[in-house]
């Protein structure tokens, strides 16, 4: 007892925890500075979360090429949590941007938003960089139980509240299998911690065809696919999308999903490698199902929200793909996809939000009717995202899938690459039925009510800029996500 | 082995004995005079007034769950306190820590107003 | 009594809660197979510690308390919001957006 006492006090590495540890000291430290500030100014809640991501942000990027691990191997900070947490980090910081005057004009300029949006990335961060079943667990859950607040922040509004209900009572039930899957794992393999369950399958092989490990192992992955909006457990995420504040689902879409394929990356190469041709059997089934659901159902969609939702289905999908691969290129693929997912995603929304009413309203294909001619740099913004969700050069989008759908053909599905590029021009139809409307229709609004506030503006512009230079650009990127695989 | 068990066994035996016991020879004996108020539920005495479904306030529901919350955090001091001389200054600190967390979140509680009745 | 016997018991209630969730209709009646569905996965963590001899189920259990206590708290939270707005929290009633 007493050296297991002195290896748990040794194995102590606060270093390997550092940017979540800033990420929610600055969290905490907002809450109580909110309760006394007057209701209704938010101003000070804005400058200080987007201080604390640049702070934890500058503590993040010391950490690329000097991983730390700690607490008996429960967290590492390596590459790969690294690359991963800046992802979260440009996510969360172009969310807090456009979110203010959004909130002031739904009437909830409630200063709780901000410290939540920290709390859900530092959640996502132990996500990326658990290397403990138990870890993986907490991340998720604090990521989880921040975003159902979030999703149903707007407690007067009804279809906000039914997304709140619904992500929570889906969540939570994905949330049991998840865990049911990581009690059979520690099972079989005695043990939570991801290295030592590889190792311990991999010594014991005739424990792979175990039925125990088996059930694990998809009980597991139907936790994670179902935080990823994965077919067939998509279901939640148009409805979720569609009520949650605009802000927020731009969110959802970029950072917890990049943290729910961080983990599930994780899981998968270190405790399962040993099953490689089995979860990439399941997994190439449900990324075909995943790409053709979103795709398909999204054409038949009105409401633009509602339409990215099925949309996000689908990339998760193109996503997916590259964990089929399974190889150097179709894991740094994925990396790479899911930061210019990001900047096209968080874009799409952000001027979506400018073109919305109040309440909501003004979503639909019609109310961007004539956007092109009447707010030109709206229009080309909203074009060039449009370009990288469609996956054409020399955008984002376009660089992320080459190199997802490289590294099928390279792993030898070529199948997978032919459907996933199939997919790619079914998607063309309803993106650029936007476009059509932007610049073919005439305007029936004259768009007056459309102002352009810096942040949201700053929004904006970064995401273009994201989305060119990694379209333009992808090679000094794409070797960083080379070294951040394992 | 199963001799120390005779004690318990005795003693379940007697008190099944006892409880039928004692409700069939009331049954069998004992005189039937139901009335309205020996028919209503029990009340502190008193006859019950309104429906027992009323709907309460909202408040409840939130000290309720804030109970939950703070209350189940004192599992983790549980295996803190069995190793806590053993954990020496690290693990006091550590659990300065947790508790100060925990202090955040009463704070916020607390200025929120969320303890207050009126 | 062997470790199968929990193991058995355990996936017996985590195929109640399951089934509960699927079938029943209320918010609540369903968080509460939620619940069920949770503590099963803590009888198995737990036998499965016993069995093992290690603690880190143990430890894991304490973790999937605090987790669903947090849950429990932001799940009621969200439905009493719902309710307030809509005087139900039937899932078929709450249909305003496709589910």
């Amino acid at each position: 007892m007493e050296n297991l006492v002195q290896i748990a006090l040794q194995n102590v590495n606060l270093a390997a925890i550092m940017p979540s540890l800033v990420l929610v000291c600055f969290g905490m430290g907002l809450l109580l500075i909110n309760v006394f500030l007057p209701r209704g100014t938010t101003r000070p809640a804005v400058w200080i979360s987007l201080v604390g991501i640049v702070v934890t942000a500058v503590v993040t990027v010391q950490g690329w090429g000097n991983p730390q691990y700690g607490f008996s191997d429960a967290v590492a900070l390596d590459n790969f949590a690294t690359f991963f947490n800046v992802t979260f980090l440009l996510a969360a910081a172009l969310t807090i941007l456009m979110s203010d005057d959004y909130l002031r004009r739904e009437g909830y300029a409630v200063n709780e938003y901000y410290p939540l949006i920290l709390f859900t990335t530092a959640g996502a961060m132990w996500m990326a960089s658990g290397t403990d079943m138990m870890t993986i667990f907490l991340g998720l859950e604090v990521m989880s139980i921040s975003l159902y607040v979030l999703a149903g922040f707007f407690r007067g509004q009804s279809a906000s509240n039914e997304a709140g209900l619904k992500y929570f009572l889906l969540g939570a039930f994905s949330t049991g299998f998840l865990l049911y899957g990581m009690a059979l794992i520690y099972g079989v393999t005695g043990s939570t911690r991801l290295t030592e369950i590889g190792a311990y399958l991999n010594s014991h092989s005739s424990l792979l065809a175990n039925p125990m490990t088996l059930a694990g192992l998809v009980l597991l992955s139907i936790g994670f696919l179902f935080k990823l909006g994965a077919a067939p457990f998509h279901m939640w995420t148009p409805d979720v999308y569609q009520g949650a504040p605009t802000p927020v689902t731009a969110f959802m879409s970029a950072g917890p999903k990049a943290a729910a394929f961080a983990a599930f990356l994780r899981t998968l190469e270190y405790c399962f490698f040993g099953l490689k041709p089995e979860w990439s059997a399941m997994l190439w089934v449900l990324a075909v199902l995943t790409m053709t659901v979103g795709n398909v159902i999204a054409i038949s969609q009105t409401n633009i929200k509602r339409m990215l939702a099925y949309s996000s289905i689908s990339h998760a999908g193109y996503a997916l793909v590259g964990l089929v691969a399974a190889n150097e290129i179709g894991y740094s693929g994925v990396l790479f996809y899911m930061l210019a997912y990001t900047f096209m995603n968080i874009g799409a929304f952000a001027v979506l939000i400018l073109v919305g009413k109040q309440g909501e309203e003004n979503l639909t294909l019609e109310g961007f009717a004539g956007l092109g001619y009447k707010r030109p740099l709206l229009g080309v913004a909203m074009s060039v995202f449009l370009f990288a969700l469609m996956g054409l050069p020399p955008t984002a989008g376009f660089a992320g899938k080459f190199y997802i759908f490289a590294g099928a053909v390279k792993a030898g599905y070529i199948w997978l690459a032919i459907i996933g590029v199939l997919n790619s021009a079914v998607s063309l139809y309803y993106y650029l039925r936007v476009m059509v409307y932007m610049y073919f229709r005439d305007p029936t609004e004259d768009y007056a009510w459309i102002s352009l506030p810096v942040s949201v503006l700053a929004t904006i512009i970064l995401a273009v800029i994201g989305c060119l230079y990694l379209g333009i650009l992808p090679n000094e990127v794409m070797a960083m996500a080379k070294t951040a695989i394992f | 082995m199963l001799d120390s068990y005779l004690p318990i066994i005795t003693l379940i035996v007697v008190a099944l004995g006892f409880a039928t016991g004692s409700i069939i020879f009331s049954r069998l004996v004992g005189q039937k005079k139901p009335s309205e108020v020996k028919l209503a539920p029990y009340e502190c005495g008193m006859p019950p007034v309104g429906s027992a479904r009323e709907r309460f306030s909202v408040k409840f529901y939130i000290i309720a769950m804030l109970f939950i919350v703070f209350d189940i955090e004192v599992v983790f001091m549980y295996p803190w306190a069995v190793m806590f001389k053993r954990l020496g200054m690290f693990g006091f600190v550590e659990m300065g820590v947790f508790i100060l967390i925990l202090l955040v979140g009463y704070v916020y509680v607390w200025k929120k107003g969320a303890l207050e009745w009126e | 009594m062997s470790v199968y016997h929990y193991l058995t018991v355990s996936a017996i209630l985590f195929a109640l809660g399951t089934y509960g969730v699927l079938t029943r209709r209320n918010a609540i009646v369903i968080f509460m197979c939620i619940e069920l569905m949770l503590n099963s996965v803590n009888l198995t963590f737990i036998a499965l510690s016993r069995h093992l001899n290690s603690l880190d189920g143990q430890i894991f259990v304490f973790f999937v308390m605090t987790v669903a206590a947090a849950e429990a708290a932001v799940g009621l939270a969200l439905m009493i919001a719902t309710f307030r707005n809509r005087e139900t929290i039937d899932v078929d009633q709450i249909n305003l957006l496709k589910w």
